[in-house]
């Protein structure tokens, strides 16, 4: 029977909570774009900021961005079809 | 168009007030019509409320029968009376607050900090009050005695066991200020609490309750109005009593009655109150049996709504037809009516339809007034017809319908064929079309739908015709691909053995429409392959391994072993639309994965798919009614060297299985990693009797495979596993061999007594025999406890798919239901119905899945190929 003699264990501990969620895997990267180029985008997409999904202000994956309402978030998932996608948000 | 974004909708109550101003007319007379049958003024059926009678106009409105929404009236009531749905309500709120003062039985700074907690909004806290003030004895606010009130179901109150009658429920809750019933849930602005108890009804308009005249001149009135006679009826005899001074017992009686007719008028169902009876006894429909219910108005008349120019009968195979084809029996295609536009290209023809119909047609003149053809005015009406003139005439051969059936769980459940009109009685579909319908012929019916437009049958043709659904738009390969007999007809014809001599093949060629026949390739005879290379296009090029050729290795056979055997496991080349090697399987026609049907349905239109199907048919129907496929029970005998090999195998296994009980029980046994003991255990013993069913399976599928190696192939079920048209090489080994270990949840049975699966059995033992292994097979029967263990296994099996088809029925369908109103929009975004986004790429590459080789949008080493075929 194969046996372990030694086992070493660190015990990585990140104080900083937001940290462990920004850096989670199942957690995409999150960008703010500011109020000015909003329309600069909305115009490019073709479409109007209302019909944006929306994200909560202090939702945890943005927290740390500091956003205002009216911001725009952009989101970049991986894509099982597309390899990454790019996904945009309005800030309520 | 204008449009407005509804912001909200709001659901409130009505108070007495605003009934009065919404009222076009007091009703006060209980009767409905006078002796004339003129509506009496100031009855049910006043002018006032709405005509539906054409020709006369509206008092209220002055509009005619069309325009008229009709108008609600109102009765005054002459004492106020609980609406009956609110007696809970009201019940709350009588339990929470004083009967004095009307406030909150809490103190004041109780009620302050709920109030703090409301933060100046309407806030329902009425459960966290209730429990609060159950044990209140005394009022915090004016120290009155406060007492529980019970509520008699559905309208009578009790006041510290004393009954409370509307009109003193009313002032109390009038008296409830304001602020107190934020909190308890009211917005004061919308609803008043008092309004519960009810001081004036609404009349409905006459056109939610018309009268019917029948056809002897008797007027017959709906149940509403039945029910609203009982009220005036009632109200009149109070206020008649109230004014003489009866006594007060009378009084209370009568306004009991009026509370009774009130209640039944809105429900007829009340718990605890005796339906309203019509005189024949029938219980009447009153307003809330009209929405309720599979009956109701909802469920009944707004999402099940009923469309005209439709069929419904059952379906049965009929693979002489095309699949694209639906044959449609002549007596619904009598019915069934098709709208024609007369131009002047087929005036003539259209005049012909007329002349010749032995069935009524009508006409439709561009004014819109319709005419029906019969015997006496067809001359006239024939001269009549002219450009911009409709006619609708019966369906006839090669009309676009919609054909559907239920549950229509995907797009492919309704397609669009081509109409045969067939004698009979049922519907004809090629079997071929089943599996996008999932429609079998043991008694499915199926409905039949017939465009009414130009628009609707271009749509159809083009969106939705049957052939041009053959590649699934879920995963990219065909989901319409040939099945059982028709693999095991192309099996037949492909084997090596297949020839024919030139009769018999120019009746094959016949069958599928060549008419020049091709060199014989086996001296004078013809090979099935080369018939069969027949009916494929005649650019098309394609390698690849067949399934038999894998069985054939998986056995355990070598192409040395023999010509055919060679010729059995080479593999399948098609060059320029000629079979030169392989045979002809599962590997080629299956549903998504066939690699045949698949190039075909991708390489060219999907008419030439179609072509491929239906001359396979006539192939296989031919070669199948010619030669015969059977099944016999000799072929699950095995010879005397398998039933030696079997024992020996099985002896060995049991030897194993002891040895490993033994170094388990002493704890010598290894362990699996990331297993526990008993696990790894489990795991072993599970991996003995598959070896050893695989070893015994092996032998007898070698064994077996003499039956199409021979000079001459026999064709049984040991061709059809071969062609993987049915059954598999495990359930050749469950007749033939033995069946194994017989399994629950992937592992040994393990529950039944203790430490034991069944009585018979040691406890404890750890051993392959009481652990459900099967050393018999079905041809040889089993043994009593063995067949008990194999139907534990069976039994799983029966509740799996039970159980698996409801749940994921239910899944699929709410997720169907979530996702139904997402459309891909112009601009390559997926929008919701209100417009908002939901993906800014569809499927986020842009790919529709139905235009990729199985998902994949680019093959890249299949492109390399063809341009390398290409070059040379």
């Amino acid at each position: 029977m194969p046996c372990i003699e030694k086992i070493l264990v660190i015990l990585l501990v990140e104080k900083n909570e937001q940290k462990i969620i920004q850096r989670h895997y199942l957690v995409p990267e999150h960008v703010l774009i500011k109020k000015e180029k909003v329309d600069e985008l909305m115009a490019e997409l073709g479409i109007k900021k209302d019909s944006l999904p929306r994200i909560a202000k202090l939702d945890a994956a943005i927290k740390h961005l500091k956003p205002e309402k009216g911001d725009v978030v952009k989101i970049i998932r991986d894509s099982i079809t597309a390899g990454q996608s790019t996904y945009y948000r309005r800030v309520v | 168009m204008i449009m407005k974004k509804i912001g909200s909708v709001e659901f409130s109550i009505l108070g007495p007030e605003m009934i009065r101003k919404m009222s076009a007319i007091e009703i006060k007379t209980p009767e409905t019509y006078d002796k004339d049958g003129y509506p009496m003024e100031g009855g049910l059926m006043d002018a006032h409320l709405g005509v539906i009678n054409p020709g006369i106009r509206c008092k209220t409105c002055g509009q005619g029968m069309r325009n008229c929404p009709g108008h609600f009236g109102h009765i005054e009531l002459e004492r106020p009376v609980v609406h009956s749905e609110f007696g809970r309500k009201l019940e709350l709120l009588m339990n929470t607050t004083c009967k004095d003062c009307g406030n909150i039985l809490l103190p004041e700074e109780q009620i302050k900090k709920l109030q703090e907690e409301a933060k100046g909004k309407v806030v329902d806290k009425t459960k966290k009050i209730m429990i609060k003030t159950k044990t209140v004895k005394k009022c915090p606010h004016c120290s009155a005695p406060a007492h529980k009130t019970t509520l008699d179901k559905p309208t009578n109150f009790f006041y510290n066991k004393e009954r409370i009658y509307p009109t003193q429920i009313r002032e109390w809750v009038e008296k409830i200020p304001e602020e107190h019933l934020r909190i308890l849930g009211y917005d004061t602005t919308r609803i008043k609490p008092e309004w519960f108890i009810m001081t004036s009804l609404q009349v409905p308009p006459i056109t939610i309750r018309p009268s019917i005249t029948l056809d002897n001149g008797i007027k017959s009135e709906d149940d509403l109005t039945h029910k609203l006679v009982d009220i005036i009826r009632i109200n009149q005899r109070l206020k008649d009593n109230i004014e003489a001074g009866a006594p007060q017992l009378i009084i209370e009686d009568l306004w009991d009655l009026l509370q009774y007719h009130v209640t039944t008028y809105f429900d007829n169902n009340t718990a605890g109150v005796p339906p309203a009876k019509h005189r024949s006894g029938r219980p009447l429909r009153t307003i809330i049996q009209r929405l309720k219910g599979k009956k109701g108005r909802f469920r009944y008349n707004l999402t099940g709504k009923r469309v005209n120019h439709a069929a419904r009968t059952i379906i049965v195979p009929d693979p002489y037809i095309d699949l694209s084809e639906l044959g449609i029996p002549e007596e619904a295609a009598k019915e069934l009516t098709v709208p024609e536009f007369v131009t002047e290209w087929n005036l003539e023809t259209v005049k012909k339809i007329v002349e010749k119909s032995d069935r009524p047609v009508y006409i439709i003149r561009p004014n819109g007034t319709r005419r029906k053809v019969t015997e006496e005015n067809k001359e006239e009406i024939v001269k009549e017809i002219d450009i911009g003139y409709r006619i609708e005439r019966n369906l006839k051969d090669g009309d676009i319908v919609l054909f559907n059936r239920q549950p229509s769980l995907h797009r492919m459940s309704m397609m669009a064929h081509t109409a045969r009109i067939m004698p009979g009685k049922v519907f004809r579909m090629n079997p071929i079309v089943c599996p996008p319908y999932n429609a079998d012929f043991d008694g499915d019916e199926m409905n039949c739908h017939v465009p009414q437009t130009e628009e609707g049958k271009a749509e159809a043709k083009k969106l939705m015709l049957a052939r041009d659904q053959i590649i699934s738009p879920r995963f990219g390969a065909p989901v319409i691909a040939p099945k059982e007999d028709g693999v095991s007809g192309a099996f037949a014809l492909t084997m090596p053995q297949t020839e024919f001599t030139k009769e018999t093949a120019m009746q094959l060629m016949y069958e599928i429409g060549v008419t020049e026949l091709p060199k014989p390739d086996r001296g004078k005879k013809y090979s099935g392959k080369l018939i069969f290379s027949q009916i494929l296009p005649k650019d098309l090029n394609l390698e690849y391994e067949s399934y038999t050729s894998k069985i054939f290795k998986q056995a355990g056979m070598k192409p040395e072993d023999g010509k055919i055997i060679e010729q059995y496991m080479n593999k399948v080349k098609i060059v320029n639309g000629n079979i030169e090697s392989g045979v002809i399987d599962s590997a080629s026609l299956s549903e998504g994965k066939g690699v045949l049907v698949d190039t075909i349905a991708r390489e060219y239109d999907s008419i030439v798919l179609e072509q491929f199907y239906h001359d396979l048919n006539r192939l296989t129907g031919y070669i199948l009614t010619e030669k015969g496929m059977t099944a016999s029970l000799a072929e699950y005998d095995v010879s005397n060297n398998i039933e030696t090999l079997k024992n020996k195998v099985i002896n060995e296994t049991m030897k194993k299985a002891e040895e490993l009980v033994e170094s388990y029980k002493k704890g010598t046994m290894e362990i699996i990693p990331g297993r526990t003991i008993q696990e790894s255990f489990e795991q072993y013993m599970m991996r003995i009797s598959a070896e050893a069913k695989d070893k015994v399976e092996k032998a007898i599928m070698q064994e077996k495979l003499q039956y199409v190696t021979g000079e001459e192939a026999v064709l049984n079920t040991i061709a059809m596993i071969l062609s993987k048209s049915r059954g598999s090489t495990t359930n050749l080994m469950n007749i033939a061999g033995f069946w194994g270990q017989a399994s629950v949840r992937e592992g040994r049975p393990k529950k039944g007594f203790k430490k034991r699966l069944i009585t018979s059995n040691e406890r404890a033992d750890e051993g392959l025999l009481a652990g459900g292994f099967i050393t018999n097979n079905f041809l040889d029967g089993m043994t009593a406890k063995q067949y008990f263990y194999h139907s534990m296994g069976g039994r799983q099996g029966e509740v799996d798919t039970g159980v698996s088809t409801k749940v994921s029925g239910y899944l699929y369908r709410r997720l169907a239901n979530s996702l139904k109103d997402i459309v891909s929009a112009p601009d390559g975004t997926v929008r919701t119905a209100s417009n908002s986004l939901i993906q800014y790429q569809y499927g986020e590459d842009g790919v529709f899945p139905k235009n990729t080789n199985k998902g994949k949008s680019v093959d890249v080493l299949e492109e390399y190929k063809k341009m390398k075929a290409k070059k040379n």
